[in-house]
């Protein structure tokens, strides 16, 4: 009888991510019986023992997991799967949960939610919301297989605090039906904040004028070591970078403050922002759909807005 | 050579979120009025890979497929313009409402009918649902590998390379056919068809094809995944607008509520 939530944590440098203590925290307030993890990777042991809060921790340490595979991955994570024979199975809506669970899911006969941003026991069963349509709706889900898998987005969910560390059990897997393999690794070079990872995200939008417009983004930015953003339009002129595009086509963010700096909020724009904590909207149009999602706003033109917020905020940082 | 280029029909997403409804009882998006479907963006990129294939080796062949009702006729006819050779449009009744598996089923009981095919592209997700899944699933059922994320796709000697992008990173991962791909928007834009092409596009075969010509009855399609609710997320946040008479004072209002909200 399945029974349990069985979430995949992930070790970076060694270290366990925050998304895991996410996970582990929402499958703990689930409450649908014992939480535990998997840990799959090379060399990955001495991390299995930081993570906290899950029962049992299965690790499955093998040189074909140096490298994220989706063959060798799936087949790690679904002979552990096999031996947990967990009810849920919640993975992280990351680089390599987007990509594992449904490859999981179709290996154990059941379906997977992906990028949702809230679960929910009802009747004994997983439901999930998670956005569609760009962000412009939201889909709830259920599961008529077991085990129910989901993807839950990075930040959606409270991190589990403390809790001791779970009893660690080594999992054997057979990597030899392992078909592809990575043969190079560039890192993308960025500076300062990633833009996924920032917390503060100050984005520009064609209203910017041209690239001189986005000086004092940057430099609003910098005062807020946040990262810049920009609207479609403003990557598709080439005033920004495309890898700074926020939105359907471009990168999906959520950071605490989003500040959108004469940016309309077109469908497509929202679709990246949407998960933001906190948007404030700069725009002269007071009619402009991005005050429908924001917090504060300021009506007006950002050529005397943006360098009088710079001011503004230096000097009430200043008064501590 | 043979590529399958699977693209989905949906409502265009380029409007403004205040013309986009939900019918709640249904289910479904209610399709803005005036609005033609369009093919799903990173789909169309899908058919840019497959014909930078066919660009550097002319003897490849690309079908383009498509699961939805009659009108995704269009959605194939705009990969044909774009260069496919052939066109296969699955429609049925019982193809309505299926989940992600579902529609892989169909997806891979139509290539496994076409017999030869190599390589399956898809754009990484559709932009109506936002999954990402059917790709992987095509993969599984097909019994080939997968490679997601795709920013260039090139064959040669029965293997294909596939750079991946990731937010971090970019990777180059070696597959053997036949394999699917799925297709992210830095490969590039999809190619614009002169108006001589989307006449020739009209020319071309397609089959239209029904669960039963693929081999498929409708039990094998019950959804694993339920749809229990579609909505619109009623937004709770009011925006709260700075008064000031000058542009300094709104933004020392705005400093101040942001350090007030322990923003910065």
């Amino acid at each position: 009888m399945p029974n349990g939530v069985l979430i995949l944590a992930e070790a970076e440098g060694g270290e366990i991510v925050t998304v895991t203590k996410e996970l582990i925290g929402a499958a703990q307030r689930l409450g649908a019986g014992p939480v535990s993890a998997m840990l799959l990777g090379s060399g990955v042991e001495a991390a299995a023992g930081k993570i906290t809060g899950a029962e049992k921790v299965y690790v499955v340490d093998d040189p074909a997991l140096a490298q994220y595979t989706n063959d060798a991955y799936t087949q790690a994570a679904a002979a552990v799967a096999q031996k947990a024979d967990p009810a849920i199975v919640l993975m992280g809506q990351t680089n390599i949960g987007r990509d594992l669970a449904p490859a999981l899911a179709f290996k154990l006969g059941t379906a997977v939610a992906m990028d949702t941003i809230a679960l929910e026991m009802k009747d004994g069963g997983l439901h999930t919301t998670r956005p569609a349509y760009g962000g412009n709706a939201r889909a709830v889900n259920g599961f008529s297989t077991t085990p129910a898998i989901a993807t839950v987005r990075p930040k959606s969910q409270d991190p589990v605090e403390g809790g001791s560390a779970g009893a660690v059990e080594k999992v054997a897997f057979d990597a030899s039906g392992v078909r592809t393999k990575v043969t190079a690794r560039t890192a993308a070079t960025s500076e300062g904040v990633r833009l996924e990872d920032a917390d503060v995200v100050i984005a520009g939008g064609r209203g910017l004028g041209g690239p001189e417009g986005f000086a004092k983004v940057e430099e609003l930015a910098k005062l807020l070591n946040g990262a810049v953003g920009a609207s479609r339009a403003v990557a598709d002129l080439g005033w920004r970078p495309v890898s700074e595009q926020v939105g359907l086509t471009g990168k999906v963010v959520s950071p605490t403050l989003y500040v959108a700096v004469a940016i309309s909020g077109a469908s497509q724009h929202m679709a990246g922002c949407s998960g933001s904590k906190n948007i404030v909207a700069i725009n002269k149009d007071a009619d402009a759909n991005i005050f429908k999602a924001a917090r504060f706003g300021i009506v007006g033109d950002f050529a005397t807005v943006l360098p009088a917020l710079v001011e503004a905020i230096k000097k009430v940082k200043a008064e501590g | 050579m043979h590529i399958v280029v699977c693209v989905k029909q949906v409502p265009d997403w380029d409007i403004p979120p205040s013309s986009f409804k939900v019918d709640e009882g249904a289910k479904k998006v209610v399709p803005p009025a005036g609005v033609a479907p369009v093919v799903s963006q990173f789909d169309a990129i899908a058919v840019e890979a497959a014909m930078r294939i066919k660009d550097a080796d002319a003897s490849t062949k690309v079908t383009v497929m498509s699961l939805g009702p009659a009108t995704a006729r269009d959605a194939i006819k705009n990969g044909l313009a774009m260069g496919a050779d052939e066109g296969a449009l699955l429609t049925d009744d019982v193809f309505n409402n299926l989940d992600s598996l579902g529609t892989a089923n169909v997806l891979a009981a139509a290539i496994k009918k076409l017999g030869d095919v190599d390589l399956v592209l898809t754009g990484r997700q559709a932009v109506d649902w936002d999954l990402g899944v059917t790709g992987t699933y095509i993969a599984e059922i097909i019994g080939a590998p997968v490679v997601t994320f795709a920013k260039s796709v090139t064959v040669s000697g029965g293997n294909v390379t596939v750079e991946r992008v990731l937010p971090d990173a970019v990777e180059t991962v070696e597959s053997p056919l036949p394999a699917v791909v799925t297709v992210s928007n830095e490969l590039g834009e999809p190619r614009y068809p002169k108006l001589q092409q989307i006449m020739a596009a009209t020319k071309k075969p397609m089959n239209t094809w029904a669960a039963a010509d693929v081999g498929l009855d409708a039990g094998a399609l019950a959804p694993k995944l339920t749809l229990e609710a579609l909505y619109v997320p009623v937004v709770d946040t009011k925006v709260e607008l700075m008064e000031g008479d000058t542009p300094e004072e709104q933004a020392m209002a705005l400093a101040r509520r942001l350090k007030e909200a322990k923003l910065i």
